[in-house]
């Protein structure tokens, strides 16, 4: 089978510095798939890269067998959508709910705008009545879940997150990553998630990616990191940082 | 523990709006030792309301009232706001949560410490100077003098965060109240950061109170957690009792937090009650 997302080599860089030095990467499709890693690892950086938000110096991105060049088509956005980390920043402040689901919609052609929009706020946990409320009449929350179903709106294959609930309090954290769940065994998604928290990792992906300043540190399964099976020391730090305080004395 | 450093009591802050009274604290009551105390809440639980309440920098619109408000025996409520402003920095200080927005940034960090140094003590420049650049020491920062004459922009988080930390304690505060110090950094930074406030905090017998929003953190770095909820305490306990926890939200909020190697699908949820508010 063809993997979903295969990245070889990839070099991004900001004029002098090198945001991503060489990443290589491989997204088996309908997998859920982790990049964690401290800030300015680049974790970020190679998600805006296969969403075309960055330009890739060198290297190759393959998307579902096809390999992208410097712009992405319409074709790309059906597969390829994002869901970003601050969910104030990334809603329209002057666009009704309603109006910022039809965007999408209005530029790939759809003609059953009406039904999708009614069916994305449903699929969410959002129902019709927020339909014409404005990002600020909404919690953090919620806006998240207007973020995701804008992302499902034209029925991608591929969701790139970007750290989607680290702006969250933990017990709404805990209703959007059961979101997320969900929609992905319901419509077979491939996730591809960035997130800082290992403990978040662990329990969304199946395989993960650590991450240094732009490098891949190492490949692990989501058990080895449970168990502690890991390689390398940095690894084995931030399982320890996760773990909380301890007090040495 | 020696004494109580800190007394609250029925502590109630309220924001006029024109849409009706906002109650953000409700009759909050704790007191505190020369220990470390954790408030816990969610985002509107009030809990930096409380902290700000405490230090006195709550809005000019906002109301506070409460039957007692004392630090070491002294009515903080009663008091005149010039003399409040003194106590300000020199017996409270207050680190806040993002370096980036919390220090000035068109002052070197060396001149913002000695400018705190030298608004509440008669010093030199040349001995505030020795001092601010022992106190960035202090806090492990490793070229001190370099980093005095460094602006904000030119640190990173976790060198910022520390700078804060020097600047609130070379005053020497007894009272420490620390909102969400480490939630800007990544994890370990966080950890370094928090073991430094530890260590200057039980060296300096400081009394200290830590808000944030992370109950795991909190419960393994204080030695008493409040949890807040709605403005109000629903449940006072010691941290390493966490585990026992009695109320439902308290819980609900250990509960539903991810944890390595603990598979649950789907994660727990709160089911509010509206009992709790109440």
């Amino acid at each position: 089978m063809t993997p979903a997302i295969s990245i070889d080599g990839l070099e991004v860089a900001f004029d002098r510095f090198r945001a991503l030095k060489g990443v290589s990467l491989e997204v088996k499709s309908g997998e859920s798939f982790g990049l964690v890693g401290e800030s300015g690892s680049g974790k970020s950086t190679l998600l805006k890269a296969i969403a075309g938000l960055v330009p890739a110096k060198s290297g190759s991105i393959t998307v579902n067998g096809k390999t992208l060049g410097a712009r992405r088509d319409k074709a790309f956005y059906r597969e390829v959508q994002m869901v970003f980390q601050d969910p104030y920043g990334s809603l329209h402040p002057r666009q009704t709910v309603d109006r910022l689901l039809q965007e999408p919609l209005a530029i790939h052609g759809f003609a059953d705008g009406e039904q999708r929009i009614q069916r994305a706020l449903d699929e969410v946990g959002l129902g019709n009545g927020f339909r014409f409320r404005y990002a600020h009449q909404l919690s953090g929350g919620q806006r998240q879940r207007v973020a995701i179903a804008r992302a499902l709106i034209l029925e991608p294959s591929i969701l790139l997150l970007d750290e989607p609930t680290s702006a969250l309090d933990a017990s709404v954290q805990a209703e959007v990553l059961n979101l997320l769940e969900e929609v992905r065994r319901r419509r077979k998604l491939t996730f591809l998630m960035v997130s800082h928290d290992l403990a978040i990792i662990t329990h969304m992906c199946e395989r993960l990616m650590v991450m240094q300043n732009g490098e891949a540190v190492e490949n692990l399964t989501a058990s080895q990191l449970i168990g502690h099976r890991v390689e390398k020391d940095y690894t084995r730090n931030l399982l320890r940082a996760s773990e909380g305080f301890v007090r040495t004395a | 523990m020696s004494g109580t450093l800190l007394d609250v009591d029925d502590l109630r802050v309220d924001f006029p709006t024109r849409t009706g009274l906002i109650q953000a604290v409700r009759g909050v009551s704790f007191s505190l030792g020369r220990e470390r105390l954790g408030i816990v809440g969610e985002s509107g639980s009030g809990k930096s309301q409380t902290g700000r309440a405490i230090m006195g920098l709550t809005p000019p619109q906002a109301r506070v009232s409460a039957k007692k408000l004392a630090l070491d025996g002294i009515d903080l409520l009663a008091m005149p706001a010039r003399q409040r402003r003194a106590l300000r920095g020199k017996r409270i200080a207050m680190i806040l949560q993002d370096p980036k927005y919390s220090l000035d940034p068109v002052m070197s960090i060396g001149r913002q410490i000695v400018e705190t140094l030298r608004t509440h003590e008669k010093v030199s420049k040349a001995e505030a100077r020795e001092r601010a650049l022992a106190m960035l020491e202090a806090v492990q920062i490793r070229d001190p003098a370099r980093v005095f004459d460094l602006h904000p922009h030119e640190v990173s988080g976790g060198m910022g965060q520390r700078a804060m930390i020097a600047m609130m304690l070379i005053a020497g505060p007894e009272l420490m109240i620390a909102d969400e110090p480490t939630s800007a950094l990544d994890v370990t930074v966080q950890l370094d950061v928090l073991g430094i406030l530890d260590r200057l905090v039980s060296e300096r017998g400081m009394g200290l109170i830590f808000i944030s929003h992370d109950l795991r953190l909190v419960a393994s770095f204080c030695d008493r957690v409040i949890v807040m909820y709605a403005g109000k305490v629903v449940e006072q306990l010691k941290a390493s009792e966490l585990r026992d926890a009695q109320h439902p939200y308290t819980r609900g909020l250990l509960n539903c937090m991810p944890r390595i190697g603990y598979e649950r699908h789907p994660l727990p949820v709160l089911d509010r009650k509206p009992e709790w508010a109440a």
